[in-house]
């Protein structure tokens, strides 16, 4: 299929010295331009499946691997990291980790320095790519005196510099406060709207998954136990309690009311829906119970 | 009721000429709940640091059950005040986690009788008698997390500073934090709770002290606060989703006022709507 950036055939990987398999039996296939979350609770097997993305799992991982991952029609075990790095951008849970230079435009350089970009295109891609995250005219400042979501929208654009196919964002705003985390996830959203990024998400925090992702898979005990779009992942509380996940509080409250003998058509998602629901209901005075 | 903790014009200048606190005047009650709020680097780690002797004041004071911490050693100060990291790493050593737990007791200078009753209290709380022979390092960074706080709660210290104590964890997790907060309560202990969880500030404080640029700038309850767009804007906080939902369906829908937790939403929709 053509428009197929990521396949993923019967993949399984089990680290070694460890008594049970991170990954088993994956099947999953990510459509360009799509925005995936990856959802679940801790140890379920998020940040393995992230890393198989762009192959550091299993290049740079101790253990066994099964099955098939191609990114871009490219099969991981065949290709070096390096090389997939210029297809799949990554960004981890700690800016702090992946950030190593004294200033910001340094920051942006050393990627593109080691790939062999000509001074001209480098400075072009790192003009853009401050330009799309919103740190341009930060040029000259430390990484280290930025505010933890400029932090992470830095990581954000020097992977963009690559000009990779697929972002793939690793809990990327655990350590941020609440502007930050909005920060982070609105520049994923924009490059995923208006570049067409492949966007995949770990990430916890339930009510903004539900405001931007197209698909959500559900990770547990190693398996997928259920994808489908955030509609019908988080309105199916039941199933996400049973792997100990919450819904997004506005859909709690929902299940809440129906659990006393409400009836809706739709439980919402997301703050506008539930605003909408509650607006309506009232005015239709269908209260059944 | 006696202030556990007292600040009195507290400042802290690094010697990078940093000024991470300045003119904080603050009074915290024995029993209370105080979130401290803020965006990263608005001085609420450096504030926190204080109350356990970790700094000491470059200016102003600050007393904690009525010591001043300039005079006294972290040492002395760690049997009142429990500070929980946000990174577990900077915390943990020991080689089990038994030996995590037994360690503050055995510092406190216990009885082996009572130091067993406390460890075995605290695993038992924490659901820790499976892992209490593992190796702090070998377990998940959210176990780690918990782990480190069973270690603090073994000391019984009066006042627990918990940062960032839900960062990382999942669902479940979380909710171990919550059971734990609540207990604290019950104990009448003192927390300070530093946070960016505001699900979690709205459900359990008992008052939101917010921090800006090194000062704080509001003090207010939860209710209150939640409430007050312009202090959240300015602190770039947020209303939890069901605040936030409450708040957009006043005089609509709802007519008393905003909402803080998920039962207490249904609640309120429930009323109007039967």
């Amino acid at each position: 299929m053509i428009s197929e950036i990521i396949r993923i055939e019967n993949f399984s990987y089990q680290y070694a010295h460890t008594d049970k398999p991170a990954l088993v039996d994956i099947n999953l296939s990510i459509k360009k331009g799509e925005y995936l979350a990856i959802i679940g609770p801790c140890g379920a097997g998020k940040t393995s499946l992230a890393l198989s993305l762009n192959g550091i799992v299993p290049h740079m991982t101790v253990g066994e691997m099964r099955g098939k991952v191609f990114v871009d029609g490219i099969d991981t075990t065949q290709s070096e990291v390096s090389d997939l790095a210029h297809i799949v951008g990554m960004v981890f849970d700690n800016p702090e980790y992946q950030l190593s230079q004294s200033t910001v435009l340094s920051e942006m350089a050393i990627g593109l320095e080691n790939i062999g970009v000509p001074r001209d295109e480098m400075l072009k891609r790192i003009a853009e790519s401050l330009e799309i995250v919103g740190l341009s005219g930060l040029e000259e400042r430390s990484p280290l005196a930025l505010s933890g979501g400029q932090q992470q929208r830095l990581a954000i654009a020097a992977a963009l510099s690559m000009y990779p196919k697929v972002l793939v964002l690793d809990e990327p705003t655990s350590n941020l406060d609440p502007m930050g985390k909005e920060e982070v996830f609105a520049v994923a959203a924009r490059l995923n709207r208006e570049k067409q990024m492949t966007v995949v998400i770990v990430e916890h925090e339930v009510e903004v998954i539900a405001d931007y992702a197209d698909r959500v898979i559900v990770l547990d005990q190693g398996q997928i136990v259920n994808s489908g779009n955030v509609n019908e992942i988080f309105s199916d509380v039941d199933s996400l309690a049973r792997v100990g996940i919450r819904p997004p509080q506005v859909t709690a409250v929902t299940a809440g009311l129906e659990k006393k003998g409400f009836n809706f058509q739709s439980l919402p998602v997301t703050l506008d829906e539930a605003e909408a629901t509650f607006s309506e209901w009232l005015k239709q005075d269908k209260v059944s119970a | 009721m006696s202030n556990i903790i007292e600040c009195i014009n507290l400042s802290h200048v690094y010697p990078t000429g940093f000024s991470a606190i300045k003119g904080i005047n603050l009074k915290v009650k024995s029993g209370e709940i105080v979130a401290i709020l803020g965006q990263n680097g608005s001085g609420k780690t450096t504030l926190v640091k204080h109350f356990n002797g970790l700094l000491k004041p470059t200016g102003g004071t600050v007393s904690i059950n009525g010591l001043d911490t300039a005079k006294q050693t972290v040492f002395n100060l760690s049997s009142h005040a429990g500070y929980v990291f946000q990174n577990p790493n900077h915390q943990l050593f020991a080689t089990s986690v038994l030996a995590e737990l037994e360690f503050g007791p055995k510092n406190q200078g216990l009885a082996n009788d009572e130091i067993a009753a406390r460890v075995k209290e605290t695993a038992d709380f924490f659901q820790l008698h499976s892992i209490i022979n593992e190796h702090p390092l070998r377990l998940s960074f959210p176990l780690r997390k918990i782990v480190a706080m069973a270690s603090i709660y073994a000391m019984r210290p009066s006042i627990f500073i918990l940062d960032e104590p839900t960062t990382g964890q999942d669902h479940g997790g979380a909710e171990k934090v919550r059971k734990f907060l609540r207990k604290l309560q019950d104990d009448e202990k003192t927390v300070i709770l530093v946070t960016h969880d505001m699900p979690l500030v709205a459900e359990i404080a008992d008052r939101v002290i917010a921090m800006w640029s090194s000062e704080i700038i509001s003090t207010a309850n939860p209710r209150e606060f939640f409430y007050d767009l312009t202090t959240m804007k300015k602190t770039k906080l947020q209303q939890p989703q069901v605040t936030a939902l409450s708040h957009r369906l006043q005089n609509k829908v709802l007519t008393d006022g905003i909402t803080l937790t998920v039962p207490e939403t249904i609640n309120a929709l429930e009323k109007v709507l039967t």
